[in-house]
């Protein structure tokens, strides 16, 4: 055991499997001074909408979350790259007094007429409110003068968590769809939704629906764009991955336009297949659906399967330890590290609900950590307690498996590796391969438990 | 572009600056046994630490009072409180370092006096000394930041006490790990003991570890920095911080240690004053080391100054980091066509002046509190030969297909940012032959024949 203290509020957060009775607590907010890996609900809009790439993101505040998400995502675009920018009011001090309102006008008229965006978002961040701007009315009256949807983000950090923050972001999209023709669009057809289009994911996945016969009308929001967002009430389908950040969106999407949705993830062969399966389930009225579905399974599992066959054989036995911010991912990442023959010791996410904690239970060995909204100090605990290889998560927690002479794989939205679908598949087992087999951890120091 | 900046509602588009709790941050993990906390959103310290994170590959743990909506109208006393607690039950530090944030400073938390509050209530415990600084994002840059929390550290900390002077301050600005290393080589060599403020030459640019370290070793200790009272003398490195109410200026006024204001010494000139500051204060010559580096780096000068003369470069970061290399860069024939920066101290121009005595006659601009897109926009009209500064220039490099040559904060696109040695005679060196190097490849690229011998 290590001497690492754990903060008796923090207790009821974590859980080991098989040691103590399920009674989790989760889904609430971070504890002052614990130094959690969660960021805060400006965050969560931000990834949400960023890859919309012609429209413009402008964050009203002072600069620093301006700064800290400039270029932040891997989220790949096919044409215009506005969504890498940052823009920002930067208020100062006589803004703080006086309020920002007209700089709030001025800037977006400015970078409207610049860069002629086909939307612009407008982020409130923490102060926005209490030195009373009024956000909505200013977006309103630029969007009657420019003719383009320019929507308020009510993302003050401080009003809750990163979920609240994929609220907001789901909200303003609320009302751009809806609002474009959707004549041509057929029976079957879909939404992709929760796929951001890091390293190109949207695109891997889009050509399996292709390949099956189905038209993709939109993608929330990885490649986005303003046109698709706006007809996408069109598709007869969503498909949502990711449970966290899209969900206020589909059930807006059921509830006014009757569309339904499933919810699925595309990383691991296991999870992958089965979305695949499911829609073409859905659409069961064209049989060919299916049979398309089956052929294109079968051929790209064929196709990775003897690679991954030769990466079972060394991580065979291997211990992972993954943390995650929806903890939907986790549930495919066991899955696809059993498929390579490895245990996991450790898993845990920023923003989990109870029935998220209560799968993971069941999914888990005896003896694996679960934990909710962790800090660096507990996952490095039960990391070296539990004797983990290996480490999936973020940036932040990188540095944190690298000190402790552990390998690391990147399963956050800023790497430059496509690990959805079958290819996908197989650059995460090549990815876990290197960081695991690696020569040099032979220089680190023998690890003493303290 | 000074006209542009007259429109008065601008969008700020790219920014050439973070927010000042960063810098604040920066200095706290420079303390040993410190931990920083940040007085405001969740986010602030997730956003920071990954930030920090991604240039020095290095945990960073940074506390937050994590505010909600009852925080922002009741106020963030009880919070504060909550997390002080919290960082003392896991971290145990001997010294917590509190900075606002736009959030709590808007609301109007009397931060000082909540910790004053704080430590009345905190029964006799043996508690970690605690400094604030007010570092409101609305205010200044991460410079400010830096600078605030190195002077709120030695005003709240430094005392003097009977013992003779001795050691020497020095105030290295936001300089980089490998830089802190060398200025304590230099202070060794010259055989002067020295007390650093802050040091973040092992914190964030350690080696691995055999037991996990809550919070990573090394670092300035709390009583080396209750000690600065006493010293000798403090040297402070920027010309721009020669301006302003420094620590170095503090401790001159509290306990009459005597300042010496430098610029951060990069290229001959300014590292010669440096040297020769420290052989006044500690009565020493310069150690034969530092003449044979000296010597070494002109050699070099004389070797490569045909490739480098006139060449052109794009100067841009921290305003002094950037007139450190702009002295540097003109000293060996290069004209730094434009240096730019985001921060606003309105003495940018005028520093440069006097580091470059033909700086009008160069045409050279200086622009101050610019982003990316107004340093993009000049830099097309300019056509340099390559660009200088951090990672985040690199949009603009690849758009107008010059190099990039990277140093300063923050590299996020490289390995070994915290490696990069900017300063002293070696530094020069190491920036010398890495500029000739590149504009030695260029042609060399570009040549038809491709020659093997320059």
């Amino acid at each position: 055991m290590t001497n690492m203290p754990i903060l008796k509020e923090r207790e009821k957060q974590i859980y080991q499997k098989g040691a103590q009775a399920f009674d989790m607590t989760c889904e609430k907010k971070s504890l002052a001074g614990s130094v959690s890996q969660r960021a805060c609900v400006f965050c969560g809009s931000r990834v949400v909408l960023y890859p919309i790439a012609d429209a413009l993101h402008l964050i009203h505040g002072p600069i620093g979350c301006a700064s800290y998400t400039w270029d932040i995502r891997g989220a790949l675009s096919s044409g215009p790259q506005l969504h890498r920018m940052s823009f920002s009011t930067d208020l100062k001090e006589k803004d703080i007094i006086f309020g920002g309102e007209k700089k709030l006008y001025g800037s977006r008229v400015q970078l409207i007429d610049k860069y002629h965006p086909n939307a612009a978002f407008v982020y409130a961040t923490c102060i926005v409110g209490l030195i009373g701007d009024d956000v909505d009315s200013i977006c309103k009256r630029v969007s009657d003068e420019k003719g383009i949807p320019v929507l308020p983000v009510h993302s003050e950090g401080f009003k809750g968590t990163k979920k609240d923050g994929y609220k907001a972001a789901c909200d303003a999209m609320a009302h751009i769809v809806g609002t474009g023709s959707i004549e041509g669009i057929g029976e079957l057809s879909l939404n992709i939704m929760g796929e951001f289009n890091i390293a190109g994911e949207a695109w891997i996945i889009q050509d399996y629906y292709e390949k099956m016969g189905l038209e993709v009308v939109s993608v929330f929001t990885g490649d986005g764009r303003v046109d698709k967002i706006k007809r996408s009430h069109g598709a007869k389908l969503n498909v949502v991955q990711c449970s966290g950040s899209m969900m206020h969106l589909a059930e807006i999407m059921k509830e006014k336009y009757g569309i339904p949705y499933i919810r699925v993830s595309y990383f691991g062969i296991e999870d992958m297949s089965k979305a695949l399966y499911d829609v073409a389930e859905h659409f069961s009225d064209h049989p060919e659906v299916m049979e398309k579905t089956q052929n294109i399974v079968r051929k790209e599992i064929q196709a990775i399967n003897p690679v991954l066959k030769q990466y079972k054989k060394v991580l065979s036995g291997k211990k992972a330890a993954i943390y995650v911010g929806g903890a939907f991912k986790a549930f495919s990442m066991i899955k696809a590290l059993r498929s390579l023959g490895m245990e996991v010791v450790l898993a845990g996410s920023q923003t989990g609900n109870k029935d998220d904690y209560k799968l993971l239970r069941e999914m888990c060995n005896d003896g694996t950590v679960i934990l909710d909204d962790a800090n660096p100090l507990e996952l490095s605990k039960y990391c070296i307690e539990k004797g983990a290889d290996l480490f999936i998560g973020g940036v932040k927690e990188r540095p944190m498996a690298y000190k402790m002479g552990i390998g690391f794989c990147d399963h956050n939205h800023e790497r430059k590796l496509s690990l959805a679908g079958y290819s996908g598949m197989l650059n995460f087992a090549k990815e876990v391969y290197s960081s695991v087999k690696s020569p040099v951890w032979k220089f680190a120091p023998e690890k003493k438990l303290s | 572009m000074k006209a542009q900046k007259n429109i008065e509602y601008k969008a700020t588009s790219n920014a050439c600056k973070l927010c000042s709790p960063l810098g604040a941050s920066l200095v706290f993990r420079g303390i040993e046994k410190s931990m920083p906390l940040l007085h405001g959103s969740q986010g602030c310290s997730t956003y920071i630490r990954r930030y920090l994170i991604s240039h020095f590959n290095e945990p960073v743990d940074i506390a937050s009072s994590n505010f909600t909506e009852e925080t922002t109208i009741f106020g963030g006393g009880a919070n504060l409180k909550i997390a002080v607690q919290n960082i003392i039950k896991q971290y145990d530090p001997e010294l917590i370092g509190v900075a606002t944030t736009c959030l709590s400073e808007t609301i109007g938390d009397d931060v000082p006096l909540i910790l004053r509050d704080y430590n009345k209530n905190d029964s006799g415990k043996l508690s970690p000394a605690i400094v604030s600084v007010s570092t409101p994002s609305y205010s200044g840059t991460h410079i400010d930041g830096f600078h605030g929390a190195v002077k709120a550290t030695v005003d709240t900390i430094a005392e003097k006490g009977n013992i003779e002077a001795k050691h020497v301050n020095i105030f290295p600005n936001m300089l980089s790990p490998e830089d802190l290393r060398h200025l304590k080589d230099i202070f060794f060599d010259f055989g002067a003991e020295h007390i650093m403020l802050p040091d973040y030459s092992q914190t964030l640019d350690g080696p691995l570890w055999s037991e996990y370290q809550k919070i990573p070793e090394g670092g300035t200790t709390v009583k080396q920095i209750a000690s600065m009272g006493d010293a000798a003398a403090s040297i402070e490195f920027g010309r721009i911080l020669a301006e302003e109410e420094s620590a170095g200026k503090l401790l001159k006024k509290k306990f009459q240690v005597p300042c010496y204001s430098l610029g951060i010494p990069i290229g001959v000139n300014e590292t010669d004053v440096f040297f020769n500051a420290l052989s006044t204060i500690t009565g020493k010559p310069v150690p034969e080391k530092y003449v044979q580096e000296r010597g070494r780096l002109i050699d070099a000068y004389a070797d490569g100054h045909k490739y480098v003369f006139e060449a052109r470069a794009v100067v841009y970061g921290e305003e002094d980091l950037v007139i450190g290399l702009a002295s540097f860069l003109s000293e060996i024939g290069i004209v730094p066509v434009l240096c730019a920066s985001g921060g606003e101290s309105g003495h940018l121009k005028n520093k440069l002046c006097q580091v470059i005595p033909d700086f009008e006659t160069r045409g050279i601009e200086a622009l101050e509190g610019v982003d990316f897109v107004d340093i993009g926009d000049a830099a097309k009209k300019l056509s340099p030969d390559f660009l200088i500064g951090s990672s985040k220039g690199y949009k603009i490099a690849r758009e107008i297909n010059k190099p990039l040559i990277r140093v300063g904060f923050p590299i996020h696109d490289r390995m070994g940012g915290a490696r990069i040695l900017h300063i002293g005679y070696k530094g020069t060196q190491q920036l010398f032959d890495t500029i000739s190097n590149i504009i030695i490849a260029s042609k060399q690229d570009a040549s038809s024949v491709g020659y093997t011998y320059m």
